[in-house]
């Protein structure tokens, strides 16, 4: 609920930041992967913002390099997990091809190193409407912008990459063997704009009609994820990734804010960094598992068999606590084997 | 004031009103004109569930039989609005069971209903009859079971692509015998296999049965014993449509369908066998719609099919038509009012099907009647659009998504503003417009000034500046919903035209540049909207207030700006009356500031400042012209005034 909680007061004599959204920093979602350091310069940043400003809104660049800088170092294999947050890959390519106006740097901030995209660009005093002061340079990019987004690096490519090139790259990052298809368009959220349910009866009807014998064909597949505990369920779609290790750093990710967050609003504000260690011991080591129910109606555990077995048979996926999950078939690659 | 008529007369002359805005309009007359329309309405629309709460409508409408809702914004339909945000039907179900025990109908879209309130409705209402799920989520099989087995009178029961955990088929056999009164189910959106015994005896003792679609799980062989049940049908969706190609089971089947003279629409034809297709064509001149959209037919079968339905109004297909077929289609069809293609492969990167622009312009040239379109294709040029918007000018939706974010026209790798620019120049009555391709502000230019009737407009991966917003939302007069992704507008466009947002039902706004700081100002500044920032990067203050927001959602209410479901991922304003204070105060001192600033530049061209003094009162006249409230940095507004204080006085 919202609970008006002050934050705490970083700032000068007599003033008092107030938290306006009445939320705690409980279930600050990426913060949770940063080390302590990044804690620090976040409180430099809160001193920062209620310094007085007359500048445009933003205008901070040197803070926030240090930032990103500081989520680089993070592990790049955090892949942005939930298919919404890659909407971030979607707003830099954007921000490369079309003509920025003076309050471009919105995109910019939810840039994580990305190399290609331009660099923090705020445009300072910039008043006007019509600003001026981002990059005459950029070309606005006609036709086609293709992002991948494999999982580790993050990359855009442009659609003047060769069509081969594109490919091995594409290979190389997703890992799987993509020579089926012609180089695997990279899936923005949403788009095409279609209905999971149309999507997911195209899926079915191409594959019955080519044949691509236990390989998934192209287009998304939501599975359900809910979590012992969590109050609601969240959707991934299995296709975004190439492997369990992607999967998990995901739902990690995704399910982090309700294991942080069990301190409830009212909660510890000093709860609100985990490192990065501990969230995986927690997600992986003793408390939870992740499991999986198929085709069949049978939950088994994630991780036996292929990946794309897995995909091809996964209806649902659950983390259950551990001890919940002490029944579950283990070896479901026999089962898997019959089948076939 | 004396009453010319009495109460019973107006309400009876308000009893022939239907439609939701009229009603509406009626009850703004005067107080009693209120009072007697609320007492007599029966029905009521709800375009967004968070607009308004369940203890506010039931206070006005005492009498309600019929609720529609809807709940998340449209394009939740794409998995762009994270799952638990919100549109829960229990809440609204649970205050209407006390208060409506005679409510009849409850249509619901986009709502996350869970299987208690599926018991709930079946167990309030003794009168139960209509119960339409559009898009809906979060129930199962049970949920269906308790209907079946509660609702004595139930009517219709669709289930239209709602995403239902199956649980068991088993649900069907719960309508008791005594159950006689179907008129529709609709059940296409179910995975598993129902007893077939079961739904055939229902549909046998369902004599007013009009509309029945079946799922996928239902095999062809059955259909036949199916229909004729039921040849009173009118709308009829078939299961699985292929089976081995077997003489008898074709036969039985065209017989089955020829008995059915009053079969209007057809739909389903999952995985279908084109060689059974033959088996509906004595029906086929009846038809008025067809959705063949979920159906992998070869152009050619399709169009021996769709060439026998003369009087077709409505087509749902696939891109496997191809241009060829939408040819045919234009020179048979000439009723043809609705036309949607679907993309049989949107995520191949090359084409599969020869379907291009071309089939669009067609269509248009050949069906004078043509007012609805959904059109998905590769490549778009602005000469085919120019052509359309000439073709047709009686468009009301036009919705075209060219599969590449960003395409360009294909001929002259021009950005798509001139043909769309047509088409709102051209089509006056146009209600409905998606757009996509490479699109500039100027396109945006084009809709503010021409589409004055544009109620709903989508847009994606468009636009350069906020110019492209302002002009939308300062020149779309009939706005009622607006909604966009991944497009460059931010605060300012947005801010400006802040009044235009009460105004319309929503807007949607993901993967743009809205700064943190310009949702806050607006919530500070409209009261009367909910701006809902949904952000899972964790809580925005935490980040600077420039930072953009995933996503933004803003819409009108008269309900709580701080709704009780929210997730920890979407974050309000909360109500801050001291903020408020302040933000009045500011607002005062800036238009004193002004005044004072004109005051100084009319001293000072009279010569009358001293030098020394010039320099600093310039300041403050560039300060002044340039202080909009916007720009402020509002995250501490003790500072702000002591600044502004210290430059006017220093």
């Amino acid at each position: 609920m919202a609970s008006a909680s002050d934050c705490i007061s970083q700032t000068g004599p007599g003033l008092k930041e107030r938290n306006y959204f009445g939320f705690s920093d409980c279930s600050s979602v990426d913060r949770s992967t940063v080390s302590s350091a990044h804690l620090e310069s976040k409180n430099n940043m809160n001193m920062k913002a209620t310094e007085l400003r007359l500048g445009l809104p933003g205008s901070q660049s040197p803070e926030r390099d240090s930032d990103f800088s500081l989520l680089n170092s993070v592990k790049l294999d955090e892949k942005p997990l939930f298919p919404l947050a890659p909407s971030k890959d979607r707003i830099c390519t954007l921000s490369q091809k079309t003509v920025a106006s003076g309050n471009k740097r919105g995109f910019d901030d939810t840039v994580d190193g990305f190399s290609e995209s331009k660099t923090t660009n705020f445009s300072e005093g910039n008043w006007m409407f019509n600003a001026t002061g981002s990059d005459p340079g950029q070309a606005k990019l006609a036709g086609n912008v293709i992002s991948i987004r494999p999982s580790g690096t993050q990359l855009a490519i442009k659609s003047e990459v060769p069509a081969k090139t594109l490919q091995e790259s594409t290979n190389k990052i997703i890992g799987t063997n993509t020579a089926n298809a012609p180089a695997a368009k990279a899936q923005v959220v949403g788009w095409p704009p279609i209905r999971s349910f149309r999507k997911n009866s195209l899926v079915t009807t191409s594959k019955t009609n080519d044949e691509v014998d236990g390989k998934p064909g192209p287009g998304a597949l939501f599975v359900k994820v809910s979590m012992d505990g969590a109050p609601y369920l969240r959707k991934v779609d299995l296709r975004m990734y190439s492997a369990y290790k992607e999967l998990s750093s995901a739902l990690e990710k995704m399910f982090s804010c309700f294991t942080i967050g069990q301190c409830g609003p009212q909660g510890a504000p000093t709860r609100k960094m985990l490192s990065e260690s501990k969230l995986r011991d927690l997600l992986h080591g003793s408390e939870y598992v992740l499991t999986y129910e198929d085709k069949d109606g049978d939950w088994m555990l994630v991780g036996d068999v292929p990946w794309e077995m897995f995909i091809a048979s996964c209806k649902k996926l659950k983390i259950m606590k551990g001890s919940d999950a002490i029944g579950l078939a283990p070896r479901s690659v026999e089962k898997c084997k019959n089948q076939n | 004031m004396a009453y010319s008529f009495p109460e019973e007369v107006l309400e009876h002359v308000f009893s022939f009103l239907s439609s939701a805005r009229d009603r509406n309009t009626v009850s703004l007359v005067c107080k009693s004109w209120y009072e007697i329309e609320r007492w007599c309405r029966h029905r009521i629309f709800v375009g967004n569930c968070y607009a308004v709460s369940p203890e506010i409508v039931i206070r006005r409408f005492p009498e309600l039989r019929a609720v529609e809702m809807k709940g998340k914004p449209h394009f939740a339909d794409f998995n762009l609005v994270p799952e638990g945000w919100g549109a829960y039907a229990y809440p609204w179900i649970a205050a209407m069971a006390e208060a409506y025990p005679f409510l009849e109908e409850i249509k619901l879209k986009r709502m996350v209903v869970t299987d208690e309130t599926l018991e709930l409705i079946s167990k309030s209402y003794k009168n139960f009859k209509v119960l339409v799920l559009t898009s809906c989520e979060g129930f199962t099989t049970d949920g269906l079971a308790s209907i079946a087995a509660n609702c004595r009178h139930l009517r219709e029961l669709d289930l239209r692509e709602s995403e239902v955990e199956d649980l068991s088929g088993n649900w069907l056999s719960d309508f008791p015998d005594s159950c006689t009164s179907l008129v529709s189910l609709n059940m296409s959106c179910l995975g598993s296999e129902v007893s077939f015994s079961a739904l055939e005896r229902l549909v046998a003792r369902s004599p007013d049965l009009r509309t029945l679609r079946l799922n996928r799980a239902v095999p062809l062989e059955k259909l036949a014993n199916l229909v004729r049940h039921a040849p009173q049908l009118v709308e009829l969706g078939t299961g699985a449509y292929s089976a081995e190609i077997r003489s008898d089971t074709f036969s039985s089947l065209a017989d089955a369908f020829s008995a059915c003279k009053q079969l209007k629409a057809l739909s389903g034809f999952w995985d279908v066998v084109p060689s059974y297709l033959p088996a509906v064509y004595s029906v086929c001149s009846g038809i008025t719609s067809l959705n063949l959209s979920y159906a992998a037919i070869p152009s050619s079968d399709l169009v021996k099919l769709i060439s026998q339905c003369q009087n077709l109004q409505r087509l749902w297909v696939l891109d496997y038509i191809e241009d060829s077929g939408l040819e045919a289609l234009a020179a048979s069809c000439k009723d043809l009012q609705e036309l949607r293609v679907f993309p049989s492969d949107p995520f191949g990167a090359e084409p599969n099907v020869s379907l291009t622009e071309q089939g669009l312009v067609s269509v248009s040239e050949g069906c004078p009647k043509l007012e609805s379109v959904l059109y998905f294709c590769r490549q778009m040029s602005n000469a085919a659009l120019i052509a359309i918007a000439k073709n047709r000018p009686n468009f009301i939706r036009f919705r075209l998504c060219i599969i590449e974010p960003q395409a360009a026209d294909y001929l002259t790798l021009e950005p798509l503003d001139t043909g769309f620019g047509a088409i709102v120049e051209n089509c006056k009555e146009l209600r409905r417009l998606s757009m996509s391709g490479l699109l500039t502000d100027r396109v945006f230019k084009y809709i503010g000034t021409h589409a004055k009737k544009l109620e709903m407009l989508s847009i994606a991966f468009a636009g350069e500046s906020d110019f492209g917003l302002h002009h939308v939302l300062s020149g779309c007069d009939s706005l009622r919903k607006l909604e966009i992704r991944d497009c460059p507008f931010g605060d300012k466009a947005l801010l400006a035209n802040a009044e235009k947002l009460e105004t319309m039902r929503s807007l949607w706004m993901s993967s743009c540049s809205v700064s943190f700081g310009a949702c806050k100002l607006l919530a500070q500044k409209m009261p009367r909207l909910n701006v809902e920032v949904i952000d899972e990067r964790g809580p925005p203050d935490s980040r600077p207030e420039s930072c953009s927001v995933e996503r933004v959602y803003v819409y009108r209410t008269v309900a709580s700006r701080q709704r009780l479901d929210m997730p920890d991922f979407v974050w309000t304003l909360e109500e801050d009356s001291s903020m408020r204070y302040a933000l009045y105060v500011l607002e005062a001192l800036v238009l004193f500031q002004r005044w004072f600033a004109c005051l100084l530049q009319f001293r000072w061209k009279l010569g009358t400042l001293p030098l020394k003094q010039e320099e600093n009162w310039l300041e403050l006249l560039k300060m002044s012209t340039i202080f909009t409230l916007a720009e402020l940095s509002f995250t501490n507004k003790d500072a702000i005034f002591n600044v502004i204080f210290i430059r006017l006085w220093e």
